[in-house]
């Protein structure tokens, strides 16, 4: 097990290289970063070629691929322009923690991040739990009532959930929950935000203003990870050991509950793991529309004024989170499940 | 925006028993279009959803008799975020269009978007799954590698950097006397670039298998090229899947391409598309504005419900394990 766990490691460094070479290589050429910086104008030639030179980007892009993995701090540059390196770079490069500083507000790349990343956080772990407890229950029930009219209604809605556009669902809750709501004089959800700035960020707060989006992420979420629940839980229900049970007089409840769902849940730990790349990418629009605090938002934000650092350290720390959990995945399942062994 | 296929509907032991029943036992002779067509029409979300995606089509593409395009991107901020009237059926938007008649000719966009979109993304995907199916080797460890590369990082993040990294200078373009603004072509390249990986797995896979068989032994045995054992012999066994993954495919470029314009990214006005349609109506949400989304976005949801439909009775008519008849 530790080899097999040292020996995926291992290949994931050679691909998470490879996938950085190609994002900054496209990163670097995403527009003008000196255009949109700070949101200044340049208009003097020689400030622009001396920030051109000083953000190292006169330089081969191999050049300055290598400046952002290993730093330049052992390189001398050019900061004046008269031909001659003799500034000492001070940049450390992502292989010792320096993302480098973001272009529109010169902060350090990581600090940036890291102050939304809880956000985001927060939002995509409360998702993930109410997406578990519901599509089980929801699976589970429809497995238990397998072709009844409920089973049906479930079967349609999850093909519309699944098809339905996550900003759909989101205008849709806000509309109802938000503008109508309020429209009636019912209590209505916020819909901007984490914190009703008067009030201050308090915790109640924050679950106020987390459930439309933790509901908008877990709609989409449900259809295809309840179907998943139901065909497990349908195989699991027909096997001979729940015959067994069924025989020996074990109460309904504890049937399902412990002798189906414990090998039913299997391969629902797979699709839970490999959910990531999708509550991600459901993060971007949701805390788009919600102006929720969050890495998503950054991410668009950064994006379209072509602040490389930021979307560069946004994307490798995603790249490491969906490898990391493909990982953590393939090994829970070997250790739940003892018919596993991986070599 | 992700691609999350929904699980095979493994039929449990009871499924099974449940279609053979004793007159499906005696199987008349059809050739496999009829049998496949003779399972699609049973299954009736997948005929509805045939039903509803020609009904759409045509709404596109007659609705441009009664409307014109000039008008669909006239703007007219007099009238603006009008609603909906007897003569704006679905309102007006911030500039004062009209919705409705943008619907149509950004239906059209968003059709051509999908449609195209697929067969960039089959065309790579096809052909890259079938060379390191086939061919295995380096090959196929240097293929399987890039396309773990694009896997890594979800979809829609890989979409909005290439956006941006191609969206800068497109020029306007010209085809058939309309004029298109150029960014559609980098939506659909983009998406189809993105997309492949999942089709080269499926096509991978089936190359694997397929290319096993005695049938293979036997074309080569009588002197089938290698071209011709993979385009005459493996492609043609391995077309099933890949009509499903085109036809998830299509709901799926339509849904991305809503997306990157949603945010922002996508294709540029004046050109509309169901995605850039609902750009920024969040920010006039609060004010009651709903038509801004709706129309739109119900689209949306129409076309790509009902190719999800078509695609499920696909995956069902032409599975060849499959006895029902």
């Amino acid at each position: 097990m530790t080899r097999y766990i040292a020996r995926r490691l291992l290949q994931a460094i050679p691909l998470l290289f490879l996938v950085s070479l190609l994002l900054f290589v496209m990163l670097q050429n995403m527009g003008d970063p000196l255009a949109t910086m700070g949101g200044r104008t340049m208009t003097r030639s020689e400030d622009r070629a001396r920030l051109t030179r000083q953000l190292g980007l006169d330089k081969p892009i191999v050049v300055q691929y290598l400046y952002w993995l290993i730093g330049n701090d052992w390189a001398k540059i050019d900061l004046d322009g008269d031909g001659i390196a003799e500034t000492p770079g001070i940049r450390k490069g992502v292989l010792r923690g320096d993302f480098g500083y973001s272009l529109v507000n010169r902060e350090p790349a990581m600090e940036v991040i890291m102050e939304r990343l809880p956000n985001t956080l927060l939002l995509m772990l409360s998702a993930e739990v109410v997406i578990i407890f519901g599509s089980l229950l929801i699976g589970i029930y429809a497995a238990l009532r397998q072709y009844s009219f409920i089973d049906n209604l479930i079967t349609t809605l999850s093909f519309i959930g699944y098809s339905m556009p996550i900003f759909f669902v989101a205008l849709g809750l806000m509309y109802i929950f938000a503008v109508n709501f309020k429209a009636w004089g019912l209590p209505y959800l916020p819909t901007v935000g984490m914190f009703d700035p008067r009030v201050g960020k308090t915790f109640w707060q924050v679950v106020w203003h987390m459930i439309l989006p933790i509901i908008t992420i877990a709609i989409t979420s449900f259809a295809a990870n309840s179907r998943y629940v139901r065909s497990t839980m349908l195989e699991a229900m027909s096997q001979d050991y729940i015959r067994t049970a069924k025989s020996k007089g074990v109460p309904r409840r504890s049937i399902i509950f412990i002798h189906a769902l414990k090998n039913a849940s299997l391969p629902i730990i797979t699709v839970i793991g490999l959910d990531l790349p999708f509550l991600l990418g459901g993060a971007v629009v949701t805390e788009r529309i919600f102006a929720w605090p969050g890495m998503g938002r950054l991410f668009i934000d950064h994006v379209s004024r072509a602040d490389t650092p930021v979307v560069m350290g946004i994307l490798m720390l995603i790249a490491i989170a969906v490898i990391t959990f493909q990982i953590i995945t393939d090994i829970v399942y070997a250790w739940l499940d003892p018919r596993i062994r991986y070599n | 925006m992700a691609k999350r296929t929904l699980p095979d509907p493994k039929p449990a032991p009871q499924e099974i028993q449940r279609v053979s029943t004793p007159d499906e036992l005696e199987t008349p002779v059809l050739s496999l279009s009829q049998l496949a067509w003779r399972r699609f029409r049973r299954h009736k979300m997948a005929v509805a959803g045939i039903v509803v995606l020609v009904l759409l089509v045509t709404y596109c593409i007659l609705g441009t008799m009664f409307v014109s395009e000039d008008y669909a991107n006239h703007t007219d901020t007099s009238l603006r975020l009008q609603p909906p009237t007897a003569e704006h059926p679905f309102g007006t938007d911030t500039t004062g269009r009209d919705i409705f008649a943008r619907t149509i000719y950004g239906g059209q966009i968003s059709l051509l978007i999908g449609l195209t979109a697929m067969i960039v993304e089959i065309f790579v995907g096809v052909v890259i799954g079938a060379l390191t199916g086939y061919f295995g080797g380096w090959l196929d460890s240097l293929l399987m590698r890039m396309t773990e590369v694009v896997l890594i990082v979800p979809q829609i993040f890989l979409l909005l950097v290439m956006a941006k990294f191609f969206g800068g200078a497109v020029p306007n373009i010209n085809i058939l006397g309309r004029e298109f603004s150029g960014s559609v072509i980098v939506i659909i390249l983009i998406i189809g670039l993105t997309a492949w990986p999942y089709t080269a797995r499926i096509v991978r896979a089936q190359f694997l298998s397929i290319k096993e068989n005695e049938f293979i032994l036997a074309a080569r045995a009588t002197g089938a090229g290698t071209w011709d054992i993979i385009f005459r012999h493996i492609l043609p066994n391995s077309i099933a899947p890949i009509v499903v993954a085109a036809t998830l495919g299509i709901a799926n470029a339509i849904t991305l391409e809503a997306y990157i314009s949603f945010l922002g990214l996508g294709v540029r006005p004046p050109t509309a598309t169901w995605g850039n349609m609902l750009e920024g109506a969040y920010n006039y949400i609060d004010q009651g504005i709903y038509w801004l989304w709706l129309f739109p976005g119900l689209l949306i949801l129409l076309i790509v419900l009902s190719i999800n439909f078509v695609g499920d009775g696909l995956r069902d008519a032409l599975d060849p394990r499959s006895r029902a008849v």
